[in-house]
């Protein structure tokens, strides 16, 4: 009994931890998404946050130096999506894949070139600051709720980062303008709100947070830098956008989903308690997030529910019709 | 339908447009334009489909940056830059195209983008003061309810209601009655008036005459992107207003020779389908149409016309009962099938489902013929025979665009419905399905649309005619079957039918005065019970 409660408390812990870089990113892409622009960059530029976070945090010992820098970076890559996609009107498919590309290989050149000259310049394997689990007395004992109370500083800002961002969305003048022009510039534009700044900041604001998801997982998830450290999660956040039907809060549910299949598959595979094959281990969170995705398309399409953005990926100018 | 009396307008102008000139890729919209506003008057801007009257009026609202010209708002130079600047000076428009958020409420629609909103605002007290508005003017709304949920009638309240809330002094209105019943049409004159007394100055576009007529002080018309004449409306009439807009003579008469009605192409059978939502659309509808009649469908918006429509060109699913086409069944044919059985859509909305807006005018005319040679050929396409195709049928119907490569998007409404119609009647060889054809139409394209209906039913062929409006069903059609709730109320012949009869029927009334269907009672199932 007390050895059950130990190992679902064990199991919430780490899927908390495991899910904190994907609601970062969920929430950023979610922004991103309400203003109309898709942003498919996500894994490169998480993969960017997550080895200049930890570059800088290992140079100047400083963890907030550290998610400063990644979100510095997160929000310039966006802001070259939104360059090419708002003013310049490209693709934003190809916009976004191409800095996907870009980023996770100049992540991992950086992650060659950065380290010290000891480490032959490489990042890998190197030890720097990072934000611990931090327990807090009395709360962190209580049987498996417990769990929410022995995280890192990064996820605890999410227990107030999420409502805030449901907040601002649905309940402020700023939401209100934000999802307009998501669903529809046309008569966004026609009633005063500036299309192309909103897109633009919120594609930023986006990057910011995406670049911010990253550094948690050089920070404080598994600290230090591997090469492809995101395991794809850049690619999972933009399947929980839709998942959650572009509402941060749901956002959570999905990555919490996906954390605790992570989490599951760890234990079983530590434990070694089972025969499975640990590549199918592997698998299976994807499996799952696949197979949610399905169902909820599916769900959606028989319920007539409005999904995405109606203005999703295109692009807006007033005079065009 | 009286004019107004005009005050003597003693004051200047609130509003001066001088000079306004605006350019589109191979198109003059505007061209040295000039254009008074009074305080408290309705002016009526009159003009042909592509006369460039929305582009003016977008110009003012800041949608548009003209290429040359000033405005003067209160006798000072009004820098108008984007939408923003123009609320500040208490400009507002309804735009042709509803500026509306499908997935927002009405309260959050009306609020969207005012300048200052509460960071968080008070949803509550905005739904009371949309309600005290909405009883002020008699524009009855749900401020909770969402926009998808809205009939068009519904949604031209929301964007009145949008005006006001946003106090606009200047107020225009880009042709709106052209969805509207006429009973909503009779109600949007009423809140005119109501504004009007309140000193707003109102710009009014609309093709129908009856309305310049009833709500304008004076009339403004363009042609061809120039302002041909300003005048009040005491002092012209709509034939010489007609004749301005078009520059020649217009009939409002179309000469209508006797049907020679043949053998029946289309047959309904006691048909019944759901609509969008899955509720019952049409019950036990059972009708005819023969070869060389037009079958008029009356009925208030949303009483299954739309799903009737869709029903016979095998766009929506039948659920019990019969379609035959030519005597053949074709109760569960895809919309290939009913196109191969020779039947032809205009569908309702041109835009959405009539015609692709980023493809070429020329692609557009062959979407149906591209699959028979000359025009393919093993499945590629002769680009060159596809041209000359296009080339031909743009002079046939006088299609106004540039070249045969022009994006439709780019056309104006009348020339986008024209584009369609050259297509469908074109393809067509035994049924013509035509949904509000003349909706949002100039004079000028209205004729020609029912000219061109006329001419099919005289070369043979059965044309099935959706409208709301009963002058037109009454000049066109041969018969006209009503539709109430998806039910047939009765079916009568377009001449013994009156205005008030179909009215009544048309609000649920079955068949009042006039006996039993017209013309051939034996296979006609009109009547219901
Ligand atoms: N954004 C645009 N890009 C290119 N051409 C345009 C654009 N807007 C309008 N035009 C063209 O300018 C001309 C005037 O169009 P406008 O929409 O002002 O006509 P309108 O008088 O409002 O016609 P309607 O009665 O059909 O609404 C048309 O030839 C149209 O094709
Ligand atoms: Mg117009």
């Amino acid at each position: 009994m007390i050895d059950t409660l130990a190992l679902l408390t064990s199991i919430l812990t780490i899927t908390l931890r495991a899910g904190a870089s994907l609601i970062y990113g969920a929430i950023g892409e979610t922004y991103t998404e309400r203003s109309g622009i898709l942003n498919l960059g996500v894994e490169g530029m998480m993969l960017m946050g997550a080895v200049t976070a930890f570059a800088t945090a290992y140079y100047s010992g400083s963890v907030w130096l550290g998610l400063l820098v990644a979100m510095g970076v997160g929000a310039t890559l966006a802001a070259l999506h939104a360059f090419l996609t708002v003013t310049m009107r490209a693709n934003q498919v190809v916009s976004g894949l191409s800095i996907t590309l870009f980023g996770t290989g100049l992540a991992s050149f950086l992650g060659e070139r950065l380290g010290p000259a000891s480490n032959n310049f490489n990042l890998v394997g190197m030890v720097g600051p990072r934000f611990s689990p931090i327990e807090i007395p009395g709360l962190s004992e209580i049987p498996v709720l417990g769990a929410f109370f022995k995280q890192d500083l990064l996820t605890y800002a999410l227990f107030l980062l999420v409502p805030l961002a449901w907040a601002y969305l649905y309940k402020t003048r700023n939401g209100l303008n934000l999802r307009a022009v998501g669903e529809s510039p046309q008569t966004a534009d026609a009633m005063g709100i500036d299309v192309i700044r909103t897109r633009y900041r919120y594609t930023i604001v986006g990057g910011m947070l995406v670049g911010l998801g990253g550094a948690h997982l050089s920070l404080a998830y598994a600290p230090g830098w591997s090469e492809n450290i995101t395991g794809g999660r850049g690619w999972i956040v933009i399947a929980l956008v839709i998942f959650a039907m572009w509402n941060p809060a749901r956002a959570v549910l999905g990555a919490v989903l996906f954390g605790g299949i992570n989490a599951v598959q760890f234990r079983l595979q530590a434990g070694g308690a089972t025969t499975i094959p640990s590549a199918y281990l592997n698998m299976l969170p994807y499996l799952v997030t696949i197979a949610v995705l399905i169902a909820m398309t599916w769900w959606e399409a028989l319920s007539h529910r409005i999904g995405a953005p109606a203005a999703l990926g295109t692009p807006y100018t007033r005079e065009d019709k | 339908m009286t004019a107004r009396i005009t005050q003597p307008t003693v004051s200047p102008p609130v509003l001066q447009m001088r000079s306004i000139t605006k350019r589109f890729p191979g198109v003059l919209a505007n061209d040295r334009v000039d254009l008074d506003l009074y305080a408290g008057e309705v002016l009526a801007l009159l003009g042909e489909n592509g006369a460039g009257k929305s582009t003016l009026m977008n110009i003012l609202a800041g949608l548009y940056r003209p290429d040359a010209g000033e405005i003067l708002i209160q006798g000072r130079p009004a820098e108008i830059h984007a939408p923003r600047d123009a609320a500040a000076f208490g400009i507002g428009m309804v735009h042709q195209n509803f500026m509306l958020v499908p997935t927002m409420t009405v309260a959050q629609n009306i609020v969207l983008g005012i300048a200052d909103l509460a960071f968080v605002p008070d949803l509550g007290a905005i739904e009371t003061r949309i309600r005290e508005l909405s009883d002020r003017y008699g524009l009855k709304v749900d401020p909770r309810a969402y926009i998808w949920q809205l009939g068009v009638g519904e949604q031209q309240r929301v964007e009145i209601l949008k005006l006001i809330y946003r106090g606009a002094d200047i107020v225009i209105l880009d042709e709106p009655t052209a969805v509207l019943t006429p009973q909503e049409a009779q109600d949007l004159g009423r809140i005119l008036a109501v504004m009007q007394a309140e000193g707003k100055s109102i710009v009014f576009i609309t093709h129908k005459m009856a309305e310049v007529i009833a709500f304008s002080d004076r009339v403004c018309v363009l042609r061809q992107g120039r302002v041909v004449a300003t005048k009040r409306t005491a002092d012209t009439n709509p034939r010489e207003l007609a004749r301005l807009m078009v520059g020649r003579e217009v009939l409002f008469r179309l000469d209508k020779r006797p049907a020679q009605p043949g053998d029946p192409v289309l047959t309904l059978e006691a048909v019944h389908a759901n609509n969008d939502k899955g509720l019952p659309a049409l019950r036990d509808v059972s009708l005819q149409a023969r070869q060389g009649e037009i079958l008029g469908i009356a009925g208030v918006a949303g009483n299954g016309q739309q799903e009737l429509a869709e029903v016979v060109t095998g766009l929506r699913p039948i659920k019990r009962g019969k379609l035959l086409i030519n005597q053949r069944d074709l109760t569960h044919c895809t919309s290939l099938e009913a196109i191969h059985a020779g039947v032809s859509h205009i569908p309702a909305d041109r835009v959405g489902m009539g015609s692709v807006g980023d493809m070429p005018v020329a692609d557009n005319i062959v979407m149906k013929a591209y699959r028979m040679p000359p025009l393919a050929r093993q499945g590629v396409l002769n680009r060159r025979r596809i041209l000359d195709f296009a080339r031909a049928l743009i002079d046939v119907f006088q299609i106004a665009t540039p070249t045969p490569q022009t994006h439709v998007k780019f056309l104006s409404g009348g020339n986008i419905q024209k584009t369609i119609l050259a297509r469908e009647i074109d393809a067509c060889t035994d049924l013509l399905v035509a949904v509000y054809p003349s909706r949002g139409l100039d004079v000028g394209a209205t004729e020609a649309v029912r000219r061109r209906l006329l001419e099919q039913r005289d070369e043979g062929r059965a044309v099935l005619l959706v409208s709301e409006d009963l002058d037109e069903l009454r000049t066109v059609a041969d018969r006209i079957a009503v539709l109430y709730e998806g039910r047939v109320m009765g079916v009568v012949n377009a001449e013994e039918a009156d205005v008030e009869t179909l009215g009544l029927m048309m609000a649920g009334a079955s068949d009042p005065v006039i006996g039993d269907a017209a013309a051939d009672p034996g296979t006609e199932g009109g009547r219901t019970q």
